[in-house]
């Protein structure tokens, strides 16, 4: 787990640390099912202070990343998750959105698009 | 039903960790005036303003050190009348001004504390001692600033308190000792059952780690939210004078011109007033306070 506060973000400190670990838990570093540290224990960690890291925590638990709960602290939760889900194909969806915008502005065919896709596809395939 | 009414009040009560209510001081050149805030467990206020806005006045208030003329302040859910020695054993106040006699040793200021306080821990004050490689037998005229201002923390930390007082302290510190007691003041708060009130007329670094801000100007409340609700709540506009408009002219708080351009503060729910020809950005903490002060100047 990693976190940057900038004093030149636009961004307020919560949200920073909220983007932070939603990006982290979204690309794997932080695994399902982990703990995170405690609102304190974070606070006084990054040196931010305590409501700060509480808004962070409970925005990430609206949107579905984590769920607190009594003595056992905060969870990542499993990427079965419905919210997490949804998450995930906004993800994806913005992610192919911008292969669509940047293939009109060139005059890519919808043809061309698709093969560009399948072959990225067989490729990161083989890869693995 | 009484019996569960008397639960909830008393779980009210718990949460807070320190009760200022209606609290007024009256001398011949100042007055403080209806000062009225909670700071619950496990939180930092930063108590803010300028030099004579009555920031010492207030804490002395809180430690007894002074009365107030009406008012009435509780430190974990009781009076200094209710239980004066349990009051005050809750309380470590740390000021800015070194409070122990300069012919003393360590040895000596420990013999005191020792006596003094019930809960005062030696073997703690001993590590704390270790830790800040403050000698036993050195006086404390020889102490650094920073020494003396660690010094005072280890007795406060010796001891079991609830409620941290600190008026100006981290005056004339250098960043890395200041760095230090920032991380001491969070360990302090960490089991969420302690709370520190730290007054300062500059805030930088102490900022970061503040919940709660409460700004005081000669004597009276301007300001008091939680520092990110503050934070969000105003806008830092630059630009020329000239392309304030009436409707704007009115919104902003603490015009402050220079020879090519104005800085003022903007509530951010009236940031549709502003249109490309403004810069904007998120304020600090200290910005807001220099604009509010000004426009209290210029207003009165």
């Amino acid at each position: 787990m990693k976190i940057i506060i900038s004093n030149q973000s636009e961004l307020p400190i919560y949200a920073q640390i909220k983007e932070q670990l939603k990006e982290q838990i979204l690309n794997g570093q932080i695994p399902e099912g982990s703990t995170l540290p405690s609102i304190r224990q974070l606070a006084k960690e990054v040196g931010v202070s305590v409501i700060t890291t509480t808004r962070a925590y409970s925005d990430l638990e609206a949107e579905g990343f984590i769920a607190t709960m009594q003595g056992k602290g905060s969870v990542v939760l499993s990427k079965d998750n419905s919210m997490l889900q949804e998450q995930y194909l906004l993800r994806i969806e913005e992610g192919l959105s911008t292969a669509i915008d940047t293939a009109r502005v060139m005059g890519l065919s919808e043809e061309e698009l698709v093969g560009i896709f399948y072959n990225l596809l067989h490729e990161t395939r083989n890869g693995r | 039903m009484p019996e569960e009414h008397g639960t909830k009040k008393g779980m009210i009560r718990a949460m807070e960790l320190l009760e200022v209510h209606n609290v007024s001081k009256h001398y011949k050149n100042f007055s403080l005036e209806n000062i009225d805030f909670v700071l619950p467990k496990g939180y930092i206020m930063g108590y803010v303003g300028q030099n004579g806005a009555g920031k010492s006045t207030t804490l002395n208030i809180i430690t007894n050190l002074c009365k107030s003329s009406v008012g009435e302040v509780r430190v974990n859910g009781i009076t200094c009348m209710e239980d004066t020695v349990q009051y005050k054993e809750s309380i470590g106040y740390i000021g800015g001004d070194f409070y122990y006699p300069n012919n003393f040793t360590v040895r000596n200021i420990r013999g005191i504390l020792k006596n003094f306080y019930s809960t005062f821990s030696v073997e703690q004050f001993n590590e704390l001692l270790h830790q800040w490689k403050l000698s036993d037998k050195m006086k404390v005229k020889d102490f650094s600033q920073g020494m003396k201002v660690k010094l005072m923390f280890a007795a406060v930390l010796a001891r079991d308190t609830k409620l941290m007082v600190l008026d100006e302290a981290t005056n004339g510190l250098d960043p890395v000792v200041r760095l230090e007691i920032l991380k001491l003041l969070q360990e302090y708060i960490a089991d969420g059952e302690r709370s520190v009130i730290f007054s300062t007329h500059i805030l930088s670094d102490l900022e970061q780690i503040a919940d709660y801000i409460f700004f005081i100007h000669d004597g009276k409340k301007v300001l008091y939210d939680a520092k990110d609700e503050l934070l969000e709540s105003y806008l830092l506009v630059k630009g020329e004078r000239r392309a304030i408009t009436p409707q704007l002219q009115k919104a902003l708080v603490g015009i402050m011109d220079n020879a090519y351009g104005f800085e003022a503060i903007l509530p951010s729910d009236r940031a549709d007033l502003l249109n490309h020809d403004f810069h904007f950005e998120k304020p600090t903490i200290d910005e807001i306070v220099i604009h509010y002060i000004k426009d209290k100047e210029k207003n009165g």
